[in-house]
């Protein structure tokens, strides 16, 4: 570990954390429904927006209402992206003339990018046409993410009482929870669409490539012909990061120099991956009027970042013993970037399994054990370490729900978390939707492991290839999307279930999440006192982290176990696979 | 059943009891209340079936699946027995209960007018028959005084051997079946039918029987259910992954990681929690009609507290003579006191002390006097005396002043008086009576043949302590509210020395009605107690409603709590009962999730010792054996439930230090010290169970 190396992620840490007041008050604004410096252009484009739903600004759904149209919503976008990725040879801009995508991994694919998980069974630049990367990809990139801040700004005004939209008061409190039509169509035009506009320009003038010309024909020095993919490269990867879907351009994802060209660029796609996700945390502490409260939720998600980010740059920086016998000292350079070096790919390596990106700027399968772990755990948390847009948010409140259930009646008083009372209904939600994650995770992967076919796909044996699959099924039920390299996973049983997993991954942790907000928003908030469970001090951060770590972590222990931790173990014993 | 009379946790009585309850509650119809202790159980069964198949046809580490499926059934005897303990201390009081409900003989008053008996059993009597009962007659079922005043024993339900007196109308008409009148009669209008009275409610209620799941308690099922499975996954997914890595783990050590990972602590300690909370209440002489009302006296927000009894001591005593111009403060304590002799109040009775103590005046020979003392009436309000041909009067100020007014004729005794012009008097009076009144305390003015002494300061005592109390009740963050028929004026000097948060003055059954909804509204919880039937609506309307035992039936049916002692101070003790059942259930919820870190700790290197040697590093205890190691842990998690039972029983202490503070000494104890004490916990049991032998 250097001090050069430190103090980049330290400038990281200081671009994130000032960037959540502004984009926090930006954000709250957009989702109230107030004016901002936007809405001149944007409003007849909303109205019309409207018009065309059929709906209204007015109108505010309750949450099963909310709920179906977002189910339809989805529905709808994995079919056309079905359609798109079957029929893309007969289809327009397809210079470079692919042909049409095999069922089962447009399946994957579709449903991989509409849960904002953009899990990649294929190589970009070798599979997909410019239609299928910009009228599939790019725009259900916006779209999911749009989804997990709809959700999350859901789940927000069930504690703060708000409806987003003048909508009905019933007797017992409120009972609408906004209107999913308007706030996937804020978010879109006031949040994502005008910084991925400015982000784009940005990547093109550090070198990113944007055209919808064919594949460069090149000479090498030595005289072999090469040809270069290219296309439009960086409209897709300011989305791919301020989205959190992490769906390269190219097949090399943020490691190709196409995509990634130097430090600045990486940079800015590791702060454009964490903006949106910490500014949550302040839309919710301004929108419960109390910013501090915003501020605790960041607090522990930060550190359990920073813990991650310090592990895995040491275990990567430390090396491999094997490597110092044989005189080559150093940390673990294998699957890096040199242009990034150990701090930056370890870095990266944390935001985007932390936040449900699942970009990668190297080979996460080449890091040593330890670092491996950390991805891996970050991702069975549920990521909810910053977490994707929105969705990181949702994650982190059903923890929030749980640490306040247990914990809370330590003070004397049933559980309230911002006067809103847990109870039964919140909490068989709750647990529904944590239950989730270890069933798509663990069941898949036990079945995997003993599943000659599936075992076949593994690239290396021993626990590392155990971590492979584990990796593969971890990160499609989490929505991240990045991978643990070895696997093959364009096979019908990996396209399938991983598809299944990323169903799972993100609908029944959803529609629990919704539930609860419908749930919320129709109690009494109870005013706080003296007697009451302060939930934003250190204290409510300590106990977070703790919940996360116990409720969240322990399930996965024997498998971790078996994974990285025995391959660390082994590897220091004298042995690798 | 008085509050000393506690069942001590080592009594015999209850333990050995108990014991056979565990092994009763083994049927399945009862653990599949408590879904935790259901699935060990459902689990133990299974390894049991194996392990009799491998006794039979013969497998290796037959001694090690035995002890494990020892252990397994103890944690689930262990649990049961938990329930049965707390069942059992108040199973003893139902006895006690049910001995006063010996069959009666009721005398049911028949014919139109009712002037007629017969001897009729006590079990026969419907609602609305009108008995007689009689000094020396059990009262035979719940009912209300409709005629007559008697003197009844009540030591059957309170404990308390003083007799009260019920009587027809007002407040204290309700009266209980199983108690005695001691001295003349009372028609009684039968209101509760056999096996529904009070005493077959209180029967139930303390022994549990009707005992329901509160909401807090389901939804925390809920989570411990969650948490079960979420560790089904975790431990059914170990063999596929062990094959991989081309190992295999018996079941025996699935099943033992299971169950210790599942939170089997609270789980079996839950209803155990629940039914201390109720019987701590009952050893208060508090009954709750349901574990809702406890769970709702630890959220309350606000304390209706009324002010006499409660705040203040139920009297008002007189501090000081305040003689208007010209009459001296001697006199004005001799009129004063002359007009209290007869005067039995408490009010009355303070006077002849101050007078006595402050202007040593003394009880006089009332017969020499040749006196006639004029009662108290509600017409009138006012009493005195009328000797030697002087009338002396005291009473409210406005009715003084009324009663001297009229045409007083101005016979002078004292000239200083007669000089001046009576309203000149008046105005001073009154001034003097207002005054009195700003500081909290209640003006009554003294005449003599028609000419006005002066002002009797009679002053609300406010109890010892009660403001630190209240001030503990800030800290807790409850807000109190003074009930009161005073005026405002005295209710603000009183509110403001007894230190609580605001007040509610002249109040009527519909302003406090009006006040409790009013704080619903702002989503607050309001507790209260009362007595009188229109205490009824705002009883039932309260979210805790605490009836008296002396109140009339209808606030006894409309309150979810009720006083057998009718203290309404007893409130604030109910609201720290409430909150530490809360927090018992917080802190071994808290405790039994911590545990598992250590569980991991202990039985991972164990498991997969066999093709993971290197995992070894992971036994940071540096446990014996493998089959030690998942031996400790089974053994630990099935003796901490049995631990855990005084604690569960007593409760975690509350203290009024406000909510972070007792969050971070609970989280410290609970979260920590679970996080802390399995370790050492295995660990000890590792040594023992190493050393002599069992692994």
């Amino acid at each position: 570990m250097t001090l050069n190396g430190w103090l980049q992620i330290l400038v990281f840490c200081g671009i994130v954390l000032v960037l959540v007041k502004p984009l926090g008050a930006y954000m709250t604004r957009v989702f109230s429904g107030e004016r901002t410096i936007l809405s001149p252009v944007l409003v007849p484009i909303e109205r019309g927006l409207y018009a065309l739903a059929g709906t209204s600004e007015r109108e505010s759904q309750h949450w099963t209402a909310y709920a179906f149209a977002l189910l339809m919503f989805n529905l709808f976008g994995t079919l056309v992206l079905y359609l798109l990725l079957r029929f893309q040879d007969i289809l327009p801009l397809n210079p470079a003339g692919m042909a049409a995508v095999p069922p089962e991994l447009s399946f994957n694919t579709a449903v991989s990018f509409v849960s904002n998980t953009n899990w990649q069974n294929y190589g970009g630049e070798s599979t997909m046409s410019y239609l299928t990367q910009m009228a599939g990809f790019t725009v259900q990139n916006f779209l999911s993410a749009a989804t997990g801040m709809a959700i999350a700004i859901g789940l927000i005004r069930a504690f703060s009482g708000a409806s987003g939209t003048s909508g009905t008061v019933g007797l017992s409190g409120k009972k609408t929870i906004g209107n999913f039509w308007v706030d996937m169509a804020r978010g879109t035009l006031y949040v994502l669409l005008p910084a991925c506009i400015l982000l784009t320009l940005v990547y093109v003038w550090l070198g990113v490539p944007q055209t919808f010309g064919p594949y460069v024909e090149a000479t090498t020095i030595e005289g072999a012909r090469q040809t270069i993919a290219v296309g439009p490269v960086a409209s897709q990867l300011a989305i791919k990061m301020l989205g959190t879907n992490g769906g390269g351009f190219f097949n090399a994802n943020s490691a190709h120099p196409f995509e990634n060209p130097d430090n600045i660029s990486n940079m800015i796609q590791m702060v454009s991956i964490f903006a949106i996700g910490a500014a949550f945390t302040n839309v919710f502490g301004r929108m419960v009027g109390n910013q501090r409260q915003g501020w605790a939720i960041l607090a522990a998600m930060g550190l359990l970042f920073i813990t991650g980010v310090g592990v895995v740059y040491w275990a990567e920086a430390s090396g491999n013993p094997f490597m110092h016998q044989l005189g080559l000292m150093g940390g673990n350079m294998e699957g890096k970037e040199t242009r990034f070096g150990i701090a930056m790919s370890s870095l990266f390596a944390v935001i985007t399994t932390a936040a449900s990106c699942g970009a990668v700027n190297a080979m996460h399968g080449s890091f040593t054990a330890l670092g491996g772990l950390i991805p891996l755990i970050n991702m069975q948390l549920g990521e909810v370490i910053v977490g994707g847009v929105g969705a990181g948010f949702y994650g982190i409140v059903l923890f929030i729900i749980i640490a306040i259930f247990v914990a809370g009646l330590m003070v004397g008083r049933t559980p309230e978390y911002l006067g809103k009372k847990i109870e039964a209904k919140e909490m068989k939600m709750a647990v529904l939707a944590i239950l989730c994650l270890p069933l798509a995770m663990l069941i898949f992967t036990a079945i995997a492991t003993v599943l000659p076919s599936a075992v076949a796909s593994i690239g290396t044996a021993g626990p590392h290839g155990f971590s492979e699959i584990l990796y593969a099924y971890t990160s499609a039920a989490a929505n991240n999307g990045s991978a643990f390299g070895g696997l093959t996973g364009n096979t019908p049983w990996y396209n399938v279930t991983l598809g299944l997993s990323m169903l799972m991954g993100r609908f029944l942790v959803i529609i629990p999440a919704l539930a609860i907000a419908g749930s919320l928003i129709a109690k009494k908030t109870v005013p706080a006192s003296a007697g009451t469970f302060p939930t934003d001090g250190p204290l409510f951060v300590g106990l977070l982290v703790g919940t996360i770590l116990i409720v969240g972590g322990l399930t996965f222990m024997p498998a971790l176990a078996l994974g990285p931790v025995v391959e660390h173990l082994v590897m220091i014993a004298g042995q690798t696979f | 059943m008085s509050q000393s009379k506690s069942a001590s946790i080592m009594d015999s009585r209850i333990l050995v009891p108990a014991v056979g309850a565990a092994f009763a509650k083994l049927d399945p119809r009862t653990l599949s209340r408590n879904p935790v202790m259901f699935v060990v159980a459902t689990v133990s069964v299974l390894t049991t079936v194996l392990f009799l198949r491998d006794l039979i046809l013969g497998g290796e580490n037959l001694g090690f699946s035995l002890q494990i499926n020892i252990w397994l059934w103890f944690t689930v005897l262990f649990a049961n027995f938990a329930e049965a303990v707390a069942e059992g201390r108040g199973k003893a009081q139902a006895e006690s209960l049910r001995r006063t409900r010996t069959e009666t003989q009721a005398k049911l008053l028949t014919g139109s007018d009712r002037t007629q008996y017969k001897q009729v059993p006590g079990t026969s009597l419907k609602v609305n028959d009108v008995v007689l009962v009689e000094a020396g007659d059990i009262i035979p079922s719940d009912g209300e005084v409709i005629e007559g005043v008697a003197s009844v024993n009540e030591a059957a339900i309170t404990g308390e051997s003083a007799p009260v007196i019920r009587e027809s109308g007002g407040d204290r008409s309700a009266v209980t079946g199983g108690t005695q009148v001691l001295s003349d009669w009372i028609r009684v209008r039968i209101t509760a039918a056999a096996g529904s009275t009070f005493i077959d409610r209180m029967i139930s209620l303390v022994e549990g029987a009707e005992r329901q799941k509160t909401p807090n308690e389901i939804a925390l099922n809920i989570l411990l259910a969650g948490m079960t499975l979420i560790f089904v996954l975790a431990t059914a997914t170990i063999p596929s992954f062990a094959s991989y890595a081309g190992g295999s783990i018996p079941i025996i050590v699935l099943v033992a990681l299971f169950v210790t990972l599942i939170p089997t602590t609270i789980g079996a300690l839950l209803s155990a929690i629940g039914i201390a909370g109720m019987d701590r209440l009952v050893r208060f002489n508090v009954l709750a009609m349901s574990g809702r009302a406890v769970e709702a006296a630890g959220d309350v927000d606000t304390l209706l507290l009324d002010k006499t009894g409660t705040i203040t001591l139920g009297n008002r005593q007189a501090t000081s003579f305040r003689p208007v111009r010209g009459v001296s403060e001697q006199d004005l304590a001799d009129a004063a006191q002359l007009a209290s002799l007869a005067d039995e109040t408490p009010e009355g009775r303070s006077i002849v002390v101050l007078a006595k103590e402050q202007y040593a005046i003394r009880g006089r020979d009332m017969a020499g006097l040749k006196a006639t003392f004029v009662p108290f009436t509600a017409q009138t309000r006012m009493s005195g005396v009328d000797l030697d041909g002087s009338q002396i009067r005291k009473g409210a100020v406005d009715a003084v002043l009324s009663y001297v007014e009229p045409g007083a004729p101005a016979l002078a005794g004292n000239a200083m008086i007669a000089a001046r012009p009576q309203s000149d008097v008046v105005g001073e009076l009154q001034a003097i009576a207002e005054e009195i009144a700003k500081a909290g305390s209640t003006p009554l003015a003294v005449a003599r043949d028609g000419k006005l002494l002066g002002v009797i300061q009679l002053k609300d005592i406010v109890k010892g302590g009660i403001r630190e109390r209240f001030a503990e009740l800030r800290r807790m963050g409850i807000r109190t509210v003074m009930i009161t028929g005073d005026n405002p004026m005295t209710a603000a000097a009183i509110a403001a020395e007894a230190g609580v948060d605001d007040f509610l003055a002249q109040a009527t059954p519909e302003n406090k009605l009006s006040l409790i909804r009013e704080e619903q509204a702002k989503g607050k919880l309001v507790a209260m107690c009362g007595d009188g039937t229109n205490d009824a609506p705002a009883l039932a309307q309260a979210d805790v409603g605490v009836a008296m035992n002396t109140g009339t039936v209808a606030a006894r049916e409309a309150g979810n709590m009720v006083d057998l002692d009718s203290d309404p101070t007893k409130l604030i003790e109910i609201v720290e009962i409430g909150k530490q059942l809360l927090m018992t259930r917080g802190a071994l919820t808290t405790f039994s999730i911590a545990n598992d870190i250590a569980k991991y700790f202990a039985i991972i290197p164990a498991m997969f010792l066999a093709f993971y040697p290197q995992l070894g590093v992971l036994n940071i205890m540096g446990l014996a054996t493998p089959q030690s190691a998942i031996l400790s842990a089974i053994i630990f998690n099935a003796l901490i439930i049995i631990a855990l039972i005084p604690l569960s029983l007593r409760g975690v202490k509350y203290r009024a230090v406000g909510a972070g503070a007792l969050l971070s000494r609970n989280l410290l104890i609970y979260g920590l010290g679970g996080i802390l004490v399995p370790f050492i916990g295995i660990k000890a049991i590792d040594v023992v169970i190493t050393a002599i032998g069992l692994a």
